[in-house]
């Protein structure tokens, strides 16, 4: 059986995924040998049980974050802390020296072209958590990838060497933020 | 001048009696990570980076500071020197916002390098995301505090080299922070003679030119309508007029 494979997206850009994507060519070997079971670039709407790896793109930064963060560790043997954001923070991060309710007002009332309205008025709706946090900080996370975003040769290294049952080790020339 | 002889990481070495062992090792080519530390600079071992270990006593030595005695045995790069540098690095990021992606310096920051050095994969310590300020009302730099790692090179280069002292510390333990001027806002400062010294020597963004970031620059277009003119008007030489 295929390894069962899962990337999300939790507070970020999607710039990781789009990089993931640069893997060009190698996505195609790479779809013979996985099972991408749950992904944003695939339409599965619930994160399935029995997941070997997930590569978690973003922080932690609303409560649907959190709860996705959890689910995914209920559910991932492997959990890769994917880009800058899921690892430090970084951008998704530079709200936090702001209250919630100073960026909700400067967003969506303060920017608004049309209907200004707080999402914090719709229970439905994800609400911000206080300040926004790497990945690690919530949830117990087995590998990190750097980058803003990474490249496509630090995520087909990753990923090649899970796929070798390797945890990976990145070599000197893959540790690189920004 | 005495010449004496010791060990570095269990080969023997030779030096003069006033030499550091950082000078030692850099001459040696034994890497030792700096930060604090800049050649052209007083040292102050402030950064702890270059701690070594010197075989019989339990105190680790800034390499950057302390000088070798006769048969002295030191020690750059154990176990316990290396966690202790990961932990620092750790502790400089935890402390600061530094968002690497949109950071001026992104690529040729010396933080960053210290951070591939030490291994740095996460930050095991939890971020405390605290708020600095930024100031940028000098005409030509800006200091974003958020980026400052307190090496202090900024407060002795305008000392030591332009003597002009504006910068200093102020604040206490967590709260430390560079002030200029006795804390004033750096645009109104009546010593900085506005060398760009202190930008020149910070080893991260925390200290850099107006102009480097997104949407800062303006094109100069006024030298177009002086070449155009300089002939009939027979004026070679720009006025600051039209070079506006």
């Amino acid at each position: 059986m295929k390894p069962r494979v899962a990337t999300a997206w939790l507070g970020g850009c999607s710039g990781c995924h789009m990089s993931f994507l640069d893997m060009d060519e190698r996505l195609i070997e790479l779809a013979d040998r996985i099972e991408l079971v749950y992904s944003p670039i695939a339409d599965v709407k619930e994160f399935p049980p029995n997941v070997d790896v997930a590569l978690v793109e973003g922080a932690v930064t609303n409560s649907e974050n959190h709860e996705m963060a959890h689910i995914i560790r209920r559910n991932a043997r492997f959990v890769v802390s994917f880009g800058d954001c899921a690892t430090t923070g970084n951008v998704t991060a530079m709200r936090n020296r702001f209250t919630s309710e100073q960026i909700q007002q400067r967003a969506y009332i303060e920017l608004a072209d049309l209907n200004p309205q707080l999402p914090s008025e719709y229970t439905t709706l994800a609400q911000l958590l206080t300040t926004a946090r790497p990945l690690h900080e919530v949830i117990p996370v087995d590998a990190y990838l750097h980058g803003c975003p990474p490249t496509a040769d630090q995520i087909w290294f990753t990923v090649s060497e899970l796929l070798a049952g390797r945890v990976p080790v990145l070599p000197p020339a893959y540790l690189r933020y920004g | 001048m005495a010449i004496i002889t010791f060990s570095i990481d269990g080969e023997h070495y030779s030096a003069r009696e006033d030499q550091t062992i950082l000078e030692i090792a850099r001459e040696h080519k034994i890497p030792i990570p700096t930060l604090c530390h800049l050649d052209g600079l007083s040292t102050v071992g402030a950064c702890r980076l270059c701690l070594v270990e010197i075989e019989g006593s339990a105190k680790l030595q800034p390499a950057c500071t302390a000088k070798p005695v006769e048969g002295m045995v030191i020690r750059t790069n154990t176990d316990r020197l290396k966690k202790y540098r990961r932990t620092i690095v750790e502790l400089l990021a935890s402390e600061g916002n530094h968002q690497c992606a949109v950071c001026v310096v992104n690529g040729h920051c010396e933080l960053q390098n210290l951070a591939y050095e030490v291994g740095l994969d996460h930050v095991r310590v939890p971020y405390l995301f605290p708020s600095k300020r930024l100031d940028a009302t000098h005409k030509d730099f800006v200091i974003d505090r958020n980026r400052c790692v307190l090496c202090t090179r900024c407060v002795r280069v305008c000392h030591e080299v332009e003597g002009a002292h504006v910068w200093d510390i102020g604040g206490r333990g967590i709260n430390c922070e560079i002030i200029g001027d006795m804390n004033q806002p750096w645009g109104e400062s009546e010593s900085c003679t506005s060398c760009g010294k202190c930008v020149r020597v910070c080893p991260t963004g925390a200290l850099f030119e107006k102009g480097a970031t997104v949407g800062e620059m303006h094109k100069e277009r006024g030298f177009l309508k002086y070449i155009v003119t300089a002939r009939n008007k027979q004026q070679w030489i720009a006025t600051a007029h039209e070079e506006e």
